[in-house]
């Protein structure tokens, strides 16, 4: 067994196993508890295998590395392939990171039966890593559609009040959107006559192929980023869902709309995607002029969140099809990879703050019970460590040079400039929008004097607490200060990418 | 040498981590020695820079510390460019970084957070260095951005007063438009250059020139104008120019010692630094240098007449910092880069004095800083008012002062400036010089002189401030009286910055002015003659006049120009706007946008519409299902005649 099945299958399997020794918590929930533990234990070991990856890769070379390759039904050609390149090793990385944080950050708040708590974020985790390790497309599509079921169930059980109509609209979206995909895949196994996503790269297809099949991709990667305007059902989840599901969804799982669109829209149908291309540009400067604005008048803090989360993830897809504008406007190929990496970096740098954000909210939530930026105000009187660092995501979320917040909108500034003036004019109001609404936001809940009677009682983080924000601002900051290990994991599929998406396919 | 500027830069950071989390464990005094220290040692070897670039000729260093990121063979890095522009900044950077520090323990005395002030000042040393000493574009822009984040905070200090919180968004956002121009600016340079770094960007300067971009269809522009202008929207945010200056008046919500060093003598001058670094692009574009002559030029006029009717004593100074803002840029725009650099120092010197005269002023009233609750204060506070005497000569430009050899060379050189907007400069910064003696003397006179209007309770604590408050003002006041004797010639007319500063042969006014030029005395008694020193008598003559002589005429006049007095009173309505307009209406188009454009179209009319749809058209088919075999019996035979029908026919 290779090293990328043990850190799909141990959580997946360890999960099985903490559902079994949950029967052993008591009501109050004293006692050693045998599930968080060993939740603790196996997603800090799936971390510690997933740096022996890291350490494994091979940054200079574009092919797939830690191949698994067998076959799994033979009838229909499909194989249990799986295999990371530089573009999915740092989701990787990122999912592998932030689920013992998640662990850690639900460990005595989780009241309600905490075992399954636990055990659907390990699945969950597992799930995850299958998306983004499978080199199948049908592999990919059964962890594509599995991961839905532990969300469904964590929003599902220990969300908030409209709980119930928030799981369905995701559940819906996101399955709406899967069908068509699951389509295309279908089409291009008959086409090749394999399952091999890389086999789909290199299929010969015309514009009149690609275009549909593109669209198709575009229907699930859309709403999972999520793209306007199938965004909506984000901000209904983020909100319903309890601290650990809203980090997890906005860290990773809006990451794979963005892991859909370069592994599979960009090669697959590299000629539909320049065709395309003012659609995807549209829509992106659409998600970070149009949502900053709507972020901008959110009362629940988790909601602005989760609309700011969606503005940044503009970047992403912008930088990504930015490519054949700037073709077009300098003649030559400089910046493109640039663009591409670009929108890479923005995706992790957006795992973390994100995840921060939320974690954010849900310390003040889990004392307060409330979201709403109208019930806090002056929390810094009463919790200044806690201010210190909620101020720290906030401006790292407005992209401030040493944070992971800048990296990535930056060079996607820098790429989409050489397309159009008007493109990098656009995506730079978030300069200023991204910091109105998130200084907007700190200024009414963290500064002031103490608002109420209710956060006068406020006590300021715990150790636990302190521990998951404060690692996560040390990788925010190191990330700001020296982007250059990640990007050199991923420099050389990037610009392998490149070369493939700008020879056209016929 | 390397290590020496490391040292310089990572020795404030390091005191400013230490002090920042770990404040409670080494205390107050932990706080300020090691803070104090730090920047002692940044100071010292700062000079020792200047006089190894001035004295003993070193090269200019250009090297780099480490690679950021490599991307699509742009190199981004982290690196020092320290020739004798850096060298000198470094040493007015953190000169007044060590007096406000010193002063800071005084200041700050009784505040609880004592440790966290510290530890911010010193953060800001260490942006404000790394943006001067930057060899690249991405660290000119960390700095640039790392410098308005303090600024942020130290605004902000007083977190539970609402107009503090109030003012530290504000000017955050403000900063933020301007860094919008300024990344853009940035996003050009790479795409016309390919590069980040300084010395290659430099080299590609004509050739950026030749290249257009079409940002209007059908009218092109010159790639360096665009990025130049771009740029120097960056430096309109940062050194608060109009119409990006409402946030500095505001600024002054900070405490004291921050409205010395932030928002008079370093940060609000990184735009005229920037634009003096960038001066072999500039060069090669009249127009963006006639429009930052024509912005300078406008800032310095109009925001003087603001400070006239203020009755802040510390929003006073705040607008007389914008007016002498306005002066740089417009020595800049005139292509006399050595000159808005030479003002850029000297005025370094003299506003932090006046400030932190200010401030010991307003400790000695217990927090009053209303000009019309003092009044004869010369006797009380005796060592405040003479370094104030001198901060207030030095700033009118009156002879021998160093302001008046910078102020009065860069008047010089507008006037032999022919660049499209130069007559329009020239006369706003001679009107200028009336304006500025007018409002610094009314404050002058309204706090030292005249009647006493003190509270009572005030006045019996009144007395001067203890040392480590006046050391730092007479240390100020020493370079403010002195440091333009032995430095005009070098700076301006000597060689001093050599290849720091780029000047095309045609637009060189200072190097005519120079011809004319023989030493420091030479050019007082010239002085002499020019009508700057009339303009600035007058100004003294008039305030003396209606504030100390004819106390009531302030009054009649008031009554008499109401309606100019209301137009500055409000600022000219700039604030309105900022305040009031662009915040609603961004906040009306998001409400609109997500009311209509997310809740009513996309989730009411296509998600629940179309949710809705299938519940309809389920209920419709759900008819046809109903069980009775008659009626399933009916409809095959109806299906069966169509069939048939259909085949007969067709």
């Amino acid at each position: 067994m290779g090293l990328l099945s043990i850190i799909i299958w141990l959580p997946i399997v360890g999960g099985i196993a903490v559902i079994a020794t949950g029967r052993n918590v008591s009501e109050d929930g004293s006692g050693f508890r045998l599930d968080r533990w060993l939740t603790l234990l196996i997603s800090v070991l799936v971390f510690l295998l997933s740096l022996q990856l890291y350490l494994g890769f091979d940054s200079g070379t574009a092919a797939m590395q830690f191949v698994e390759q067998k076959p799994w039904i033979r009838a229909f050609n499909v194989e249990y392939f799986l295999g990371i390149d530089g573009i999915s090793l740092p989701l990787i990385l990122l999912t592998t990171f932030l689920t013992p944080l998640v662990v850690i950050s639900g460990w005595d708040v989780i009241k309600k039966r905490p075992a399954q708590y636990f055990a659907a974020f390990l699945i969950l985790e597992g799930l995850m890593l299958g998306v983004f390790a499978a080199l199948d497309a049908l592999l990919f599509y059964v962890f594509w559609e599995a991961m839905l079921i532990p969300m469904f169930l964590i929003i599902g059980i220990w969300g908030g009040e409209r709980r119930v109509y928030a799981t369905v609209k995701f559940f819906l979206f996101t399955f709406l959107g899967s069908v068509f995909m699951l389509i295309a895949l279908i089409y291009l196994y008959l086409q090749t006559g394999s399952y091999r996503i890389l086999d789909f790269h290199a299929a010969p297809l015309s514009i009149d192929q690609q275009i549909p099949i593109f669209l198709a991709f575009l229907v699930a990667f859309a709403v999972k980023v999520p793209m306007w305007p199938v965004h909506t059902w984000l901000p209904d989840a983020h909100v319903e869902a309890p601290t650990g599901g809203s980090v997890v969804l906005a860290a990773v799982l809006l990451k794979m709309g963005g892991y859909g669109f370069v592994r599979f829209s960009l090669p697959i149908t590299p000629d539909a995607s320049q065709t395309l291309d003012w659609l995807m540009i549209g829509l992106s400067l659409i998600a970070v002029v149009y949502i900053g604005f709507v972020a901008l008048v959110q009362q629940d803090m988790k909601k602005l969140i989760a609309y700011s989360s969606i503005a940044h993830m503009g970047f992403v897809t912008l930088g990504f099809f930015v490519a054949w504008e700037i073709f077009a406007g300098t003649g030559d190929l400089a910046g493109i990879t640039m663009g591409i990496t670009g929108g890479m970096l923005q995706m992790i740098s957006h795992g973390f703050i994100s995840a921060a954000l939320f974690l954010c909210v849900g310390v003040m939530y889990e004392r307060m019970h409330s979201r709403q930026i109208a019930d806090y105000g002056g929390v810094v009187n009463t919790m200044p460590k806690f201010a210190a660092l909620m101020v720290f995501f906030a401006l790292a979320n407005a992209g401030l040079p040493g944070t992971s917040g800048f990296v990535g909108e930056f060079l996607v500034i820098l790429a989409s400039f050489k397309a159009n003036f008007w493109y990098a004019f656009l995506a730079a109001t978030t300069l200023v929008l991204g910091a109105a609404y998130t200084l907007w936001m700190i200024k009414r809940v963290i500064f002031g004097a103490v608002r109420n009677e209710a956060v006068a009682q406020l006590t300021d983080l715990n150790g636990r607490e302190f521990f998951v924000l404060g690692i996560l601002a040390v990788f925010v900051l190191g990330l700001g200060l020296w982007p250059a290990p990640l990007v050199d994991v991923m420099s050389v599929t990037v610009e392998n990418l490149v070369a493939h998406i700008m020879n056209p396919k016929f | 040498m390397e290590n020496t500027y490391l040292a310089i830069v990572l020795g404030p950071l390091i005191a400013a981590v230490i002090a920042g989390l770990f404040g409670r464990q080494i205390g107050r005094v932990g706080a300020h020695t090691i803070t104090i220290l730090a920047v002692a040692v940044s100071c010292a070897l700062s000079i020792l820079v200047l006089k190894g670039q001035l004295i003993d000729g070193d090269p200019a260093y250009n090297g780099t510390v480490y690679t950021w990121m490599v991307t699509d063979g742009v190199n981004m890095e982290i690196g020092f460019l320290v020739d004798r522009l850096t060298a000198l900044m470094m040493t007015v950077v953190t000169f007044v970084s060590l007096m406000v520090h010193v002063y800071t323990i005084g200041y700050m005395h009784d505040d609880p957070g004592y440790q966290r002030f510290f530890s911010y000042i010193s953060l800001f040393t260490f942006a404000m260095l790394m943006l001067v000493m930057a060899n690249n574009f991405l660290q000119l822009f960390f700095g640039w951005e790392a410098v308005g984040v303090v600024s942020y905070l130290l605004i902000g200090f007083w977190y539970t007063r609402p107009t503090a919180i109030f003012a530290n968004m504000k000017a955050f956002l403000v900063n933020r438009v301007g860094d919008f121009g300024f990344l853009l600016g940035i996003a050009a340079i790479v795409h016309f250059t390919g590069s980040l770094d300084y010395a290659e960007v430099f080299t590609q300067a004509e050739s950026m020139q030749g290249r257009q971009i079409e940002i209007f269809d059908g009218l092109p522009w010159s790639g360096l104008t665009v990025a130049c202008i771009c740029l120097f929207i960056g430096a309109m945010g940062k050194s608060a120019q109009v119409p990006l200056h409402v946030w500095l008046p505001d600024s002054m919500e900070g405490p004291t010692p921050i409205s010395a060093l932030i928002h008079a003598a370093t940060m609000v001058t990184a735009g005229v630094f920037m634009v003096a670094r960038m001066s072999p692009l500039f060069e090669y574009s009249e127009v963006a240098l006639s429009f930052v002559l024509v912005i300078g030029a406008t800032t310095a006029l109009f925001t003087g007449f603001l400070g006239v009717v203020q009755n802040d004593i510390k929003r006073v100074i705040a607008y007389s910092t914008l007016s002498q803002l306005g002066y740089m840029m417009v020595a800049l725009g005139a292509s006399a880069y050595a000159a808005g650099i030479f003002h850029l120092g000297t005025h370094a010197f003299f506003k932090a004095l006046l400030f932190l005269a200010a401030g010991s002023v307003i400790i000695g009233l217990h927090h009053e800083q209303d000009i019309r609750r003092m009044g004869g204060l010369k006797k009380y506070m005796p060592i405040t008012y003479w370094t104030s005497l001198i901060g207030s000569l030095a700033l009118i430009g009156f002879p021998g002062t160093a302001g008046f050899f910078s102020k009065d060379a860069l008047i010089e050189a507008v006037h032999g400036a022919t660049r499209a907007g130069s007559s329009y400069a020239y006369w706003c910064v001679l009107l200028g010089v009336f304006i500025t003696a007018l409002y610094t003397f009314r404050l002058f006179f309204l706090v030292f002189h005249g009647a006493e209007r003190i509270d009572d309770d005030a006045r019996g604590h009144l007395q001067e401030s203890p040392w480590v408050v006046w050391v730092p003002l007479v240390m100020l006041a020493i370079p403010s009286l002195l440091i333009g004797w032995p430095t005009i010639g070098p700076v301006l007319f000597g060689d001093f910055f050599g290849a720091a500063i780029f000047v095309l042969p045609g637009n060189d006014v200072l190097g005519e002015l120079g011809q004319g030029f023989h030493g420091a005395w030479g050019f007082l008694v010239h002085g002499l003659t020019s009508p700057v020193l009339y303009l600035a008598g007058a100004g003294v003559g008039v305030a003396w006049f209606c504030y100390l002589r004819r106390p009531d005429l302030p009054e009649t006049l008031r009554a008499r120009f109401a309606a100019v007095h209301t137009l500055l009173m409000n600022k000219y309505y700039a604030d309105i706007l900022v305040e009031k307009i662009i915040p609603k209406g961004s906040t009306g188009v998001g409400t609109l946008f997500w009311r209509i454009g997310d809740v009513v179209l996309i989730d009411g009319a296509a998600v629940n519409g179309s949710a809705k749809l299938v519940g309809w058209a389920a209920g419709v088919i759900r008819y046809m299902q109903t069980g009775y075999l008659y009626t399933y019996a009916f409809a095959m035979i109806i299906g069966l005649s169509a069939l048939i029908g259909w085949v007969l026919w067709a």
